[in-house]
């Protein structure tokens, strides 16, 4: 293929572009991806500028004023910068504190089951409404919530409420509803990770713990837990850094005008100025903000847990 | 094997029993929590649109229909939705697929030049991201707008499925490569003769994944899409669901019978949206749980 003179040329030239020419093919497999993510990830990245400048659609990103800090401090001082933190936060750690450990609870109590495949049945049950979109999801919920919806008809007729209520319309019943339906659509697809922990723990354990007469929940508090101690603490950093991503596809859809004052979050806020309004130095810089936030996060549960527990991410 | 196994019974204490049994109950129930919301969903699709609006079907329908499907089959925006949805599946998922697996053969190659670069480069996007306006106005200038690329272009390759890829390329035994090597095959003749047809399993789990991100998407057609042929069945949907929900919060509905139909479509155009990808994945559980545990333990 390669001509005898080109070759010994090859030869002479520096050993290290040698290397690369002899790994050509592999060299030309991996730079498309390169590419690819300079492309996608790498520009938007630096697009951010905008976030300190006063951007126009109508100009280039390069045309448009350095401001600074302006839009950050704008931010801060938005009338509805308290409110959206809070709604961001305490859907976060609601969810933190209710739909992280019931899949690990969940996997743990499947793992008791005596028939294999009974077992298996409820796993692929439970990984079905992961497979749902959140706007199917959203629709049977806006469905139901209703005034004139199944829930109101069940609370009605059983004396229990004596009005219908609009859940969706009302503020108040947003986070909840918000970590329900997150709990509902991702427990079991959650379990999966911590049932493979747990099928690697080596059950010669179990039988010593039952001959030295352990019951069932000695055997998971002190067998079962400590083994998948490592997964938990590496699924809790990755919970932690996602504090501030809220579930953006969830809330976008549930959210309406009048749950507003408690379903307003950085992400939706984002969307809002950005897209609805047209402020886009403004959205980028609440973004910027919002992804800062999260490194420091994870930065920080990293180091904990490492401190804590020896597993760590990095 | 029968004398142990009695011994073993006799071994289950009272409190063991009782153990076993609320297991199995709350198994039960929170199967039937799972499954319920789907099932009324199918039922009251299957109801005359007008009967359902009195509310009360819960189990069975009560005016069997089959109204409702022909309506959607009928409606032309929802079958170019459709159209548009299987198109980006099926050619997203496979360039997806196909090039994530070539870029993550070529990392996973320690002999590879500047590795170490390229592997920092990826493990940075999957901690920081420029957001939403900057990709928009990304995708703005590369006229990615009203485009049916923007579906599959921007979709084409994630670090953290490459990741999965690495972890399951690295345990194919190098002697399978070295044969082929000596035959005078290059990289890729390699990657695309042996590897890929060994990697039947993690090619299935990144095409689940691929294929339900597709399916399921409709944040992109919102944002990205104003051409209503462009728009996937998931923005269809988006866009009755949301007016639905304007309407109810506008209180009074003008007029009933429209909006019973409207109801009763929606909900037949959910169940042929889902109807698909829930009838694939319990076939590819076994792939799927293997490439999550790769994905949480390396990611």
């Amino acid at each position: 293929m390669v001509s005898a003179p080109a070759k010994a040329e090859r030869k002479s030239a520096h050993p290290k572009l040698q290397g690369l020419w002899k790994q050509r093919y592999l060299q030309l497999m991996v730079i498309p991806g390169i590419i690819w993510m300079f492309i996608f990830n790498y520009i938007p990245m630096v697009g951010i500028v905008i976030g300190f400048k006063n951007f126009k659609i109508t100009k280039s990103i390069w045309e448009a004023p350095w401001v600074g800090f302006e839009h950050f401090a704008a931010f801060f001082q938005d009338e509805s910068f308290g409110n959206i933190m809070v709604n961001t936060l305490g859907i976060a750690l609601l969810k933190l504190l209710i739909c992280f450990p019931l899949p690990i609870l969940f996997a743990i109590l499947l793992n008791e089951l005596r028939s294999v495949k009974f077992k298996r049945v409820v796993q692929t049950i439970s990984y079905l409404p992961h497979f749902l979109s959140w706007v199917v999801l959203g629709g049977i919920m806006i469905t139901w919530l209703s005034d004139v919806g199944m829930i109101n008809e069940i609370l009605v007729g059983a004396g229990i409420l004596k009005e219908p209520i609009t859940f969706l319309a009302e503020p108040k019943y947003f986070w909840g509803l918000a970590v329900i339906s997150d709990l509902w659509k991702e427990m079991g697809w959650s379990a999966i990770i911590y049932l493979a922990a747990i099928s690697g723990i080596d059950q010669s354990m179990y039988e010593a713990a039952t001959v030295d007469g352990a019951n069932k929940i000695q055997k998971i508090w002190n067998i079962t837990l400590p083994a998948i101690r490592g997964t938990i603490a590496i699924m809790f950093i990755l919970a932690v850094s996602g504090i501030m991503n809220s579930n953006f596809d969830q809330i976008f859809i549930l959210k309406n005008v009048l749950n507003a004052p408690r379903s307003e979050v950085i992400d939706t806020y984002v969307y809002q100025m950005g897209m609805r309004v047209g402020r886009y130095s403004y959205a980028t810089a609440i973004g910027l903000f919002k992804s800062v936030v999260s490194m420091i996060l994870l930065v920080i549960a990293n180091f904990t847990t490492s401190k804590l527990q020896g597993s760590s991410l990095f | 094997m029968a004398a142990a196994t009695k011994n073993w019974r006799k071994q289950r204490t009272t409190g063991e029993i009782i153990f076993d049994v609320l297991i199995v109950i709350l198994m039960c129930a929170i199967c039937f929590i799972t499954i319920y919301p789907i099932w009324y969903v199918i039922v009251n699709s299957f109801n005359d649109g007008a009967d359902a609006m009195r509310g009360g079907i819960f189990w069975w329908p009560r005016v069997f229909s089959l109204e409702n499907y022909k309506t959607v089959f009928k409606d032309s925006s929802i079958l170019t939705a459709f159209g548009v949805t299987v198109l980006r599946t099926l050619v997203g998922t496979v360039l997806n697929v196909f090039f994530t697996a070539m870029v993550a053969y070529g990392l996973s190659k320690t002999r590879l030049i500047g590795r170490n670069f390229y592997l920092t480069m990826g493990i940075i996007t999957m901690m920081f991201n420029g957001g939403l306006i900057p990709t928009f106005l990304l995708y703005k200038n590369l006229n990615l707008l009203d485009n049916f690329l923007v579906f599959v272009i921007p979709a084409m390759f994630s670090f953290y499925n490459a990741i999965i890829f690495m972890s399951f390329f690295r345990e194919i035994p190098a002697s399978l490569e070295e044969s082929a090597e000596i035959d005078g095959a290059n990289d890729f003749l390699i990657f695309l003769r042996i590897i890929l047809p060994l990697s039947k399993p993690v090619l299935a789990t990144i095409a689940l994944f691929s294929g339900v991100y597709h399916w399921n998407d409709y944040f992109s057609g919102v944002i990205y899409i104003n051409k209503p042929s462009l728009q996937p069945i998931q923005t269809y949907l988006y866009r009755m669901v949301a007016e639905a929900g304007s309407n109810q919060m506008a209180a009074q509905t003008a007029d009933v019978v429209k909006s019973t139909t409207s109801m009763s479509l929606k909900l037949a155009t959910m169940v042929v949206t889902t109807l698909p990808i829930v009838c694939v994945y319990p076939f590819l559980q076994k792939y799927f749980v293997k490439g999550m545990m790769i994905g949480a333990v390396k990611g």
